[in-house]
């Protein structure tokens, strides 16, 4: 049995199959509308994330399946102190299938050591969020097609963002993947991802302060939020929320073809009227949340398509 | 100073010195009947100064928690008088309920019945994370 706890739990072939399942529910959604008949996928949302969590209800109905869970620890019963190993056992008993987020780091791995039934990762706290990161594979595999030279840049919150750290793992394994670092001092990227990913790899990455002079070498520019809820001092986060702003005239400076991801929800490190130009792929990119949840649930629960 | 051989029992040698203490308490040795010998900055060619620990009786040890708390032991087991086996330790891929996970946002600082468990993730530098929150384990 497998679960999805880390993206790197996944090796390259295997996000490469999952991505392919994807693009072909993509391109015959018909063929895909009944191969969860009489499966059920538990969300366990012990804390909200409406966003996510539609993503994976959205994908078990579209996919035939149907869906029961929570979607706040009040609502559980981990608000009478129940354990997660003691839920998820109970839960096991009830799905085929579960997604979890928690506000602990590590609870869906605590999870999959109990469970009797595949878990994905939803999101634990600031760790680890693998859909996110299949998202964004799968929004750059549709939209630029390969990964291989691709010159990457990750703006804004390098220190805190799980979907960056994420997203720098799972590129890495592809040939000729250069990072562009772009961030203020205070949110570089951290040390141990440095050292242990990009040089352990021998990944060729560079840093700057400046959006402006690392625009016209990307192809893919992902954008994140300062995180209010990451920081201690709140004058440290009202100084370097604004470091950042994707504009128009800034967009100006870009290829062609370069294109712009989110995680989304967005606060105002990118306008709106960045919104209506065609490289703007974040809202696409939310779209591409739904298929690739589709993708991983029949990966995980060993279907593969009609003949289910 | 003179501390006597023993018969059966195990000695653990090239402690780095200085470290002798600890590892004589999270072997948790204090609570044997058996005679236990720790020896501080004892004269060594090969370190200049090194702690021994000799306990007169032999006993499970757990090889993984002394090679994560200093590699450089060796571990001598001792019969009728003899050494009857050496052995070098190594850092262990994996350490269960020794270090404690510190990341307040760990699921390990909510829930106390899981065990600490930490993963070697570079061996050049020594350097142990928490499986479940990826947090590098502090200075032992």
């Amino acid at each position: 049995m497998r679960h999805l706890i880390d993206i790197l739990d996944l090796s390259v072939p295997e996000i490469d199959d999952i991505l392919a399942l994807a693009e072909n529910i993509i391109a015959s959604p018909d063929d895909f509308a009944d191969v969860c008949r009489r499966k059920k996928l538990a969300t366990l949302f012990f804390e909200p994330s409406t966003r996510t969590r539609l993503s994976f209800e959205a994908a078990m109905y579209e996919l035939g399946g149907n869906v029961l869970g929570f979607s706040e620890a009040q609502s559980s019963s981990a608000s009478k102190g129940e354990s997660v190993s003691d839920t998820i056992r109970i839960v096991s008993c009830y799905a085929d299938i579960i997604a979890m987020r928690h506000p602990k780091e590590g609870a869906p791995m605590v999870a999959s050591m109990k469970s009797g039934v595949p878990i994905i990762n939803a999101g634990d706290g600031g760790h680890n969020h693998p859909t996110q990161t299949l998202t964004d594979l799968l929004t750059i595999r549709r939209e630029l097609g390969d990964f291989s030279g691709l010159t990457v840049g990750l703006c804004g919150d390098l220190k805190f963002g799980r979907t960056v750290h994420s997203l720098i793992g799972a590129m890495s394994r592809y040939a000729g993947v250069k990072f562009v670092l772009i961030s203020p001092d205070e949110l570089r990227l951290p040390e141990y991802n440095r050292k242990e990913v990009l040089d352990a790899g021998n990944i060729a990455y560079a840093e700057t302060a400046s959006l402006e002079e690392a625009m016209p070498e990307l192809d893919v520019l992902y954008m994140t939020r300062v995180q209010k809820e990451r920081f201690f001092n709140e004058a440290d986060y009202l100084r370097l929320r604004d470091s950042y702003i994707l504009t128009p005239d800034k967009m100006a400076l870009a290829k062609k073809d370069m294109r712009v991801l989110h995680p989304l929800p967005r606060v105002n490190e990118i306008t709106v009227a960045v919104d209506e130009d065609p490289r703007a792929a974040y809202f696409r990119q939310a779209l591409n949340g739904k298929y690739v949840r589709m993708a991983l649930i029949m990966t995980l629960l060993g279907l593969t398509g009609k003949e289910n | 100073m003179i501390i006597g051989q023993i018969e059966n029992g195990i000695v653990l040698d090239h402690i780095t010195a200085g470290h002798g203490m600890e590892i004589y308490e999270v072997l948790g040795l204090g609570r044997l009947d058996c005679m236990v010998a720790l020896i501080k900055n004892a004269e060594s060619v090969k370190m200049g100064k090194k702690d021994i620990i000799k306990i007169d009786e032999v006993l499970d040890l757990d090889l993984d928690v002394l090679g994560y708390m200093d590699p450089g032991i060796t571990v001598n087991i001792i019969q009728n008088g003899q050494r009857v086996k050496r052995m070098k330790l190594e850092l262990p891929g994996e350490v269960r309920g020794v270090i404690r996970c510190k990341n307040p946002r760990c699921i390990t600082s909510v829930e106390q019945e899981i065990e600490h468990v930490f993963r070697l993730t570079n061996r050049a530098d020594r350097v142990y994370r928490c499986i479940y929150c990826d947090t590098k384990a502090g200075k032992k």
